[in-house]
């Protein structure tokens, strides 16, 4: 009683202590309850093990990497562990032995090159099913105003519209995320464009500049590619450049066609194909179609559901393609 | 010495001309000689294209790579610190974040944090900051984000420990022994202002993806400021004292022991405070190389430009960072005015005070151990969802209706101010460059200074990316052109004023850690994908500190001065321009130049925006494997830029300051 007497803010200290002390009684341990939802968790786990799943920084990956990492954690058994990286860390985390699988790639052929065929450290396992497109767009109001800008060969007429404060006179063609494959500036030189490519640096940039595009009304053409969440909020019109013909890209200073439509595929460590876990069964034989993962990008993007409960969704409702996926056994 | 050269210096040359008309005459030299040899040696660089360095260090690098598992250095060495650090972090990650030691809940609940904190807050500093600790720890739980924190916090806590480890015992060597300080401080200057994105993948390489590779990203731009202010603080002790102790028959080790390392404690608390300050600035950048906590959440959030919940997030990272400045400032005045009046409090209070604090303490850690409610923050207690919709609502609201004018303001900078001087600066062959640096340096500094300039230059032409350097120098000056407009103007206000100084230092401290990552959309939406919205988030960040430096400039005029220029009627204005702005010359000085050096430091987060040059290469070279070593160099190019910049700016300013001296 001692201490009491010292000053108010003690005595208010200890009695806040009792009063927790007392409200205590009711409360619920920590183990008790909780553990429950874990132990029904562990009664369906077979020979699965650990699986770490990369998580590279957009939507439409994580909408995939999502569904599987659901459908191996619950059909399965598994233990997903889910990284978020970058695409080159990703690639580097074969070599470490801390990435398992990578979900969606798209095309990378100096990584594959570097951990496919030198290093031996990783393989392909098939495609997703998703179908990349990459080119030059506009916002949907230009394509309604000016409706032959969706020709390349018009763009020059419509350059002075595409001027900025960085593009030094000429038309600006805005480029995105550096680790995004891009000809953009031969493709620029080699179609004789009086156009200048600005590079914005990263995906916020480009999306940002779209969205502002649309709403204010001002001009822009840009760099982007599908599926991509963005295009369900705002329908970007994707102009037509000469088209793509087999090897046509082959020397990258002499590029004067349309880009090729990219199959995204799986690749996975050596070691984790290697191990016979059902989750390689899983990763390899999982495929879905481009309006299957903008539907889940679409929960997470928009409706603001977690990667998990977007997956979950999708899940539920469309059984029969799970179904497909899993192990024969 | 270097002080007492540049007063040499001053002294001898006592200018037939004032400096300014010089600085003039040059300018416009440049200028003419411009109009005749406009885009001769600009030695451009395409954006894929590499010279033989960069193709070198790309081979280099990747020669690195693959020796990784024969190498006994890896072997031996680097896996064990690995081991180490991972180890550490998950231990008290265990602790205060993630469920550990076969329980579903961490060791301590957020009670238990809370009160440990606040008891800290209290016993170290004073009840104030308890207060301010307890009501921001409270929030993280508020904000939906207990864990999130507390993971960033164990990182935060377990980087800091690392460096202060590291860094104080460095810092003590640096303080006694000149040899090692002048070796040890273009390190420093290296680590500081070397762009995180330029190590941090092939840090993975080493330190593998996870909290270990997270943990040195966040020390090695942790632990400058610890050894710099520590060695700052031994040697700020009076020479006399020193003698005395000396003289009394103390070896070195006692005297540092005893006078030095006492003396400079308080020193060295500031150290602590900047140390933590700089460790919370990685958290984002920690986060691109699988780093948990808050950092997490801001990119994730970026992914879908959701900006309530990226916003969200940077508060709690921005409460933490106030609540541990607060926190340890307070110590650090605590342990002044310990050492001032000796133990003035009765010991036999404050032994009952600490016993009440370490009961109540210990009571709510147990508390927090057993029973779930004092565990798990309450879901229901969330205000994070109001915090979101308010921030998406407000960044909506500016992007939609603000459009037009951000963007005829945009313009107006551009156009009449950033383009014509990039014009300059990219279209002067470099030697012209080099001839106006030099000259500047010469104007400005001393002949140390001219000979480091003349080899940063020939080290700029060297790394091949002449051109993208000039661009990024042209964007650098006009941010700190507009960070000293504001720097003055805000300082000036906030020094003349202790209710202004309250209301703004916390929007200032919010300013400096507050991602960019969570700011970058709004931005890009009011100024578009273009320089100038790098220059913003430059400013943003770095206006802070410059109007805090002008603001203690302001604040260090003698009252007397400024009563007599009252006394004799001046109006406001004439005190503020006729004597307390000449009077805290140097401050102001010291202003740009720290300005300059924050402004450079947000040059890569400026090539995420359309910034370009530099700053794109650096992001460039981290996201794709044949750029890598032309990444490399634009970051060796960013760093010789800031050493070059600071050294011109510093020796400027150590120059005013002895011309102000000797002409008051």
């Amino acid at each position: 009683m001692t201490v009491i007497r010292t000053g108010p803010p003690r005595a208010i200290a200890l009695m806040v202590a009792t009063g927790l002390f007392v409200s205590a009684c009711g409360g619920a341990k920590v183990g008790e309850s909780p553990s429950a939802a874990q132990q029904t968790g562990d009664a369906g786990k077979k020979a699965c093990g650990a699986v770490n799943l990369a998580i590279n920084p957009w939507v439409g990956y994580e909408a995939t990497a999502g569904v599987i990492a659901y459908v191996a954690e619950k059909k399965l058994g598994c233990t997903v562990t889910k990284k978020d990286l970058k695409e080159e860390v990703a690639w580097q985390g074969f070599a470490t032995g801390q990435v398992d699988a990578i979900v969606e790639n798209w095309s990378h052929e100096d990584l594959k090159k570097k951990y496919i065929e030198e290093q031996k450290v990783a393989v392909t396992a098939g495609s997703t099913g998703n179908k990349g497109v990459i080119g030059w767009y506009v916002p949907p109001w230009m394509a309604e105003k000016y409706p032959d800008i969706t020709d390349y060969k018009n763009l020059n007429k419509y350059a002075d519209l595409f001027k900025t404060s960085e593009s030094g006179g000429k038309g600006q063609l805005l480029d995105g995320d550096p680790s995004f494959v891009t000809n953009d500036a031969a493709l620029v030189k080699n179609l004789d464009l009086n156009y200048k490519v600005v590079y914005a640096g990263s995906e916020a940039a480009l999306i940002t500049g779209f969205r502002q595009a649309e709403k204010q009304k001002t001009p822009m053409l840009g760099y982007f590619y599908e599926p991509q969440w963005f295009l369900s909020e705002v329908k970007l019109v994707k102009v037509n450049l000469p088209e793509y013909t087999e090897g046509c890209d082959a020397d990258a200073e002499k590029v004067a066609c349309d880009y090729p439509l990219y199959d995204l595929d799986k690749i996975v460590s050596k070691k984790f194909a290697d191990s016979g876990s059902p989750a390689y069964d899983l990763i390899k034989n999982f495929s879905w179609t481009n309006d299957d993962q903008n539907l889940v990008a679409k929960y997470i993007s928009e409706d603001k559901m977690t990667a998990e409960e977007a997956s979950e969704k999708w899940v539920n409702d469309n059984p029969d393609k799970v179904k497909a996926w899993l192990p024969a056994s | 010495m270097m002080a007492a050269l540049s007063t040499l210096s001053g002294g001898l040359r006592r200018p037939l001309w004032p400096r300014r008309y010089l600085l003039a005459a040059v300018i416009v030299a440049w200028v003419l000689v411009w109009l005749f040899v406009r885009g001769q040696d600009t030695l451009q660089l395409g954006g894929a294209e590499l010279t033989p360095l960069h193709a070198r260090l790309n081979e280099g690098s990747e020669a690195i790579d693959n020796s990784r598992n024969d190498n006994p250095l890896f072997l031996y060495f680097i896996n064990y610190i690995r081991l180490f650090l991972d180890e550490s972090i998950t231990f008290v990650q265990g602790l205060i974040s993630q469920p550990s030691f076969g329980r579903p809940l961490p060791v301590i609940g957020w009670l238990g944090v809370v009160a440990i904190a606040t008891a800290v807050a209290w016993l170290y500093g004073n009840r104030k900051v308890a207060l301010l600790t307890l009501a921001g720890f409270v929030s993280f739980g508020l904000l939906g984000l207990w864990e999130e924190s507390m993971d960033t916090l164990a990182l935060v806590l377990a980087a800091v420990a690392l460096s202060l480890l590291i860094g104080i015992p460095l810092g003590i060597w640096a303080g006694v022994n000149d040899r090692f300080n002048r070796l040890v401080t273009p390190v420093l200057d290296f680590m500081q202002t070397m762009p995180t994105f330029v190590y941090l993948a092939p840090l993975t390489l080493f330190f593998l993806i996870g909290p270990a590779s997270a943990t040195v990203a966040t020390i090695i731009y942790a632990v400058p400021p610890a050894i710099r202010i520590t060695a700052h603080g031994i040697r700020e002790v009076q020479p006399e004292t020193l003698e005395a102790s000396t003289s009394l028959g103390s070896t070195p080790w006692q005297s540092l022991r005893k006078v030095q390392l006492p003396l400079a404690k308080r020193t060295i608390v500031v150290g602590i405070n900047q140390t933590i300050m700089a460790a919370l600035c990685m958290v984002t950048i920690a986060a691109l190389i699988d780093a948990p906590g808050l950092g997490k959440s801001v990119l994730k959030a970026l992914e879908t430009l959701d900006v309530g919940t990226a916003f969200n997030a940077g508060l709690a990272i921005v409460v933490m960072a106030i609540v541990l400045d607060r926190l340890t400032s307070a110590a650090g005045r605590r342990v002044e005015t310990a050492h001032r009046a000796g133990r003035a409090q009765k010991p036999g209070r404050r032994r009952i005070e600490v016993a009440a604090v370490l009961v109540v303490t210990a009571a709510a850690v147990y508390l927090s151990h057993v029973y779930v409610w004092a565990a798990e923050f309450a879901g229901d207690a969330n205000v994070g969802p109001y915090v979101r919709r308010g921030a998406d609502a407000a960044s909506q609201w500016a992007q939609d209706n603000l459009f037009v004018y951000t963007s005829a303001f945009k313009n107006l900078i551009t156009y009449s101010l950033l383009n014509p001087f990039e014009a300059l600066l990219t279209g002067s062959p470099w030697w012209l460059i080099g001839i106006v640096v030099i000259a500047f340096a010469a104007i400005l500094s001393n002949i140390r200074v001219v000979i480091m300039c003349a080899v940063s230059l020939g080290l700029l032409v060297g790394l091949g990316l002449w051109q993208d350097t000039m661009v990024t120098l042209a964007s650098t000056l006009v941010a700190t052109v507009l960070v000293m407009i504001l720097g003055v103007a805000f300082g000036v206000w906030m020094g003349r004023s202790g209710r202004v100084d309250q209301v703004l230092r916390p929007v200032l401290d919010a300013g400096q850690t507050m991602p960019p990552f969570v700011y970058l959309v709004p931005i890009l939406g009011l100024f578009g994908a273009t320089r100038f919205t790098a220059i913003i988030a430059a400013v943003v960040y770095a206006a802070p500190v410059a109007i805090k430096l002008t603001a203690d400039g302001i604040r260090g005029v003698s009252s007397a001065a400024v009563e007599a220029a009252t006394a004799a009627g001046s109006s406001t204005w004439q005190v503020i321009s006729k004597v307390q702005l000449p009077m805290a010359r140097s401050a102001v000085t010291l202003a740009t130049s720290q300005g300059l050096i924050y402004v450079l430091a947000m040059v890569v987060v400026g090539g995420l925006v359309g910034a370009g040059a530099l700053g794109y290469d650096v992001v460039a070279g981290f996201s794709q494997l044949q750029l890598r070593g032309k990444g490399l160099a634009a970051g060796v190019a960013i760093v010789v830029l800031g050493i070059m910049l600071e050294r011109i700016t510093r020796t400027a300013a150590r120059r005013a300051d002895t011309v102000a001296r000797g002409t008051r």
